[in-house]
């Protein structure tokens, strides 16, 4: 038994892997390559139409953050092993329930803040607690909540306040703390001193002549930044962050090995339910009003923009850093093909497209890390 | 062996029922630390419903279980995982996608403080996995390799030593090389040899005969869930073996017939 003890050094049947085949085990490579070449086209096809001046990158910049902060909470709990499909009804109703309390009831903006964070984020619990309970897959539990929750978000304004839009909270989040965290900005006077310095530019006429007409970074995209560093530093430099791994990688043996994984995946649709209404929070902040359709698809988007990131549809595999790209390059292909003057509509079929291909590149990678044939 | 030595646990008179079905009709094994005890037995001897018992997932109906010398209940898998009896099932608790060294650590993760924030211990995991490894006799090329890039042997090897480094005084093996070729059926039966020399009580289901007698010291065989008696290494041959587990007559008239090469 003594010659078989000794494991060869290097064993001659495996090829040296090229530095190549390494890169492309990291999730974040097709993320990274498709960034470079989204924004290589654009700077192509759309470099003199305004879409890299200040207002322009802000433009983009906001609908990529929007993508980020959902695809942050579906990214995590892919990696579980389980999808959420009432996001997008969720930001309506989130949005919704802070219209209610804030015009209806009449409550601190603050106040209809907090409760909706908590009552979301319980909902979220919820649904993941029937999915671990009942073990039926998460598809179908989340997509019941997708009609449940989209149809309150039409339901109670129109019961309430006989519309199914809500508007006048711009007003009452006048001076209120809470609220400036979610539709505030932020470097005010960084902007200013670079509209006065002519880097960027500013407004020609009018009231505001003199200001710049990008004079800030809306709380949005901290939001974004925020959740995409926290999430990825979650996953990767954490206990916990090991945990999701083994949850969506094979319950079971995550289980055999003393991972609490019920507790992890309730937890993933807590987040993703928080992500949510993080979403929904700035929209209404933003827009000062609250309507029964806002983030419709959204769900889909959102995972969209996880799985062309790198996470694998059947979890355990994928990564933040991954999901942010994936929906920065969605953020920047939605806007650029508008600066490009080409038809929005088109926009469907490049998602589909790339889509597809990122699926078959991730499951050709999985191939590779499993050793599967 | 070390017949001097106290047995680590000691299962006396084990009954297990399953409403009418009796799988367990009084079972008496004992390891002792740094012994191979293998338990033989053919499908449906009784073996696994044994090694459960062993580990705490079935409460034996009859019978006593004394661990260190202490009267043992177990209520469930953790108290006898945390007693230090350790399982490395056929379902190994092994995830393809992660790598080694998330594996090794997975339920146990090394925690670094930074301030009040707790982060996972990448470099510590890394290099025990990488020692630990190499002490089993596999180098790995480099701690992030997936498990799912590893060979079936290799995968054994890796649970036997997460189960070795993590403390575990019995280690239970639940026939290991059943499904394995030749040569990793060789590196883990030389596993099973190296964590036999560090004290440990290892407990080898198998069904079969040479790659017990490979490694093992003592041998009982199991058969329609009675022991058909405990047998010191060199008092029993192959063939006896072979005997045993199949219930003596039916494999020698079967033998027989296949010109001897069952």
């Amino acid at each position: 038994m003594s010659n078989t003890a000794e494991a060869p050094a290097s064993d001659e049947r495996i090829k040296e892997t090229s530095a190549l085949r390494k890169a492309l085990i990291r999730p974040e490579l097709g993320g990274i390559c498709g960034t470079v070449i989204v924004f290589v086209l654009f700077a192509i096809f759309a470099g003199d139409s305004g879409m890299f001046n200040s207002q322009g990158v802000l433009n983009w910049s906001v609908v990529s953050a929007q993508f980020m902060i959902i695809a942050v909470g579906a990214c995590l709990l892919m990696i579980a092993g389980e999808f959420d499909l009432s996001v997008g009804s969720m930001i309506g109703f989130a949005g919704m329930m802070i219209a209610i309390f804030t015009i209806t009831l009449g409550w601190p903006v603050w106040q209809a803040i907090l409760v909706t964070f908590v009552l979301c984020v319980a909902i979220g619990g919820l649904n993941g607690f029937i999915v671990v309970r009942t073990g039926l897959p998460s598809f179908i539990v989340t997509l019941a909540f997708l009609f449940i929750l989209r149809g309150f978000t039409i339901y109670l304004p129109q019961l309430i306040e006989r519309k199914t839009i809500i508007g006048g909270i711009d007003k009452a989040a006048e001076g209120d703390w809470l609220a400036a965290l979610f539709g505030g900005k932020i470097l005010g006077g960084l902007f200013t001193w670079l509209g006065d310095a002519g880097i960027i530019a500013v407004f020609e006429r009018g009231n505001r002549a003199g200001q710049p007409v990008v004079d800030g970074i809306p709380m949005l995209i901290v939001w974004a930044l925020l959740l995409v560093a926290l999430g990825h530093i979650l996953l990767t430099r954490t206990q916990f962050g090991n945990w999701i791994f083994a949850s969506g990688g094979d319950a079971e043996s995550a289980r055999n090995s003393g991972v609490p994984v019920n507790r992890v995946k309730i937890s993933m649709f807590m987040l993703t339910a928080f992500c949510a209404t993080v979403f929904a929070t700035c929209q209404v902040m933003e827009f000062g009003s609250a309507g029964a359709d806002r983030g419709l698809l959204k769900e889909f988007e959102a995972i969209i923009a996880v799985v062309i990131g790198g996470a694998l549809l059947t979890g355990g595999y994928g990564s933040v850093i991954g999901a942010a790209l994936g929906a920065l390059i969605f953020g920047v292909v939605q806007q650029g093909l508008f600066f490009a003057n080409v038809e929005s509509s088109l926009f469907r079929v490049f998602l589909g497209v790339i889509l597809l291909f990122a699926v078959v590149l991730n499951t050709y990678i999985r191939r590779m890390i499993t050793g599967e044939r | 062996m070390n017949p001097e030595h106290a047995p680590i646990i000691e299962m006396k008179n084990i009954e297990k029922h399953f409403g009418s079905v009796i799988a367990l009709a009084g079972v008496s094994v004992d390891v002792f630390p740094g012994e191979c005890h293998c338990l033989l037995g053919d499908n449906g001897a009784g073996k696994s419903t044994f090694i459960k018992t062993m580990s705490g997932v079935h409460k034996p109906t009859h019978g006593e279980i004394f661990f260190d010398g202490q009267p043992m209940h177990f209520a469930d898998p953790r108290d006898a995982i945390s007693a230090g009896i350790a399982t490395v099932h056929q379902h190994l608790a092994m995830i393809p996608l992660m790598s080694v060294s998330r594996n090794f650590f997975m339920g146990n993760e090394p925690i670094k403080k930074v301030g009040p924030l707790k982060f996972f211990d990448h470099d510590f995991a890394n290099r025990v996995t990488m020692e630990e490894m190499k002490k089993m006799g596999i180098n790995l090329r480099g701690p992030d390799q997936a498990v799912g890039t590893l060979s079936g042997g290799e995968r054994q090897t890796v649970a036997i030593a997460r189960a070795v480094y993590f403390g575990a005084k019995v280690l239970i093996l639940d026939e290991p090389t059943s499904a394995l070729g030749v040569r990793q059926t060789a590196n883990v039966l030389a596993t099973i040899d190296k964590v036999r020399k560090q004290g440990i009580g290892v407990v080898f289901i198998t069904h079969n005969v040479r790659h017990a007698l490979a490694v093992g010291d003592r041998f009982t065989v199991l058969n329609r869930g009675k022991t058909l008696g405990t047998a010191q290494r060199g008092q029993i041959t192959p063939d006896e073996l072979q005997d045993l587990m199949a219930g003596g007559q039916e494999l020698v008239a079967l033998e027989g017939s296949l010109g001897g090469t069952v």
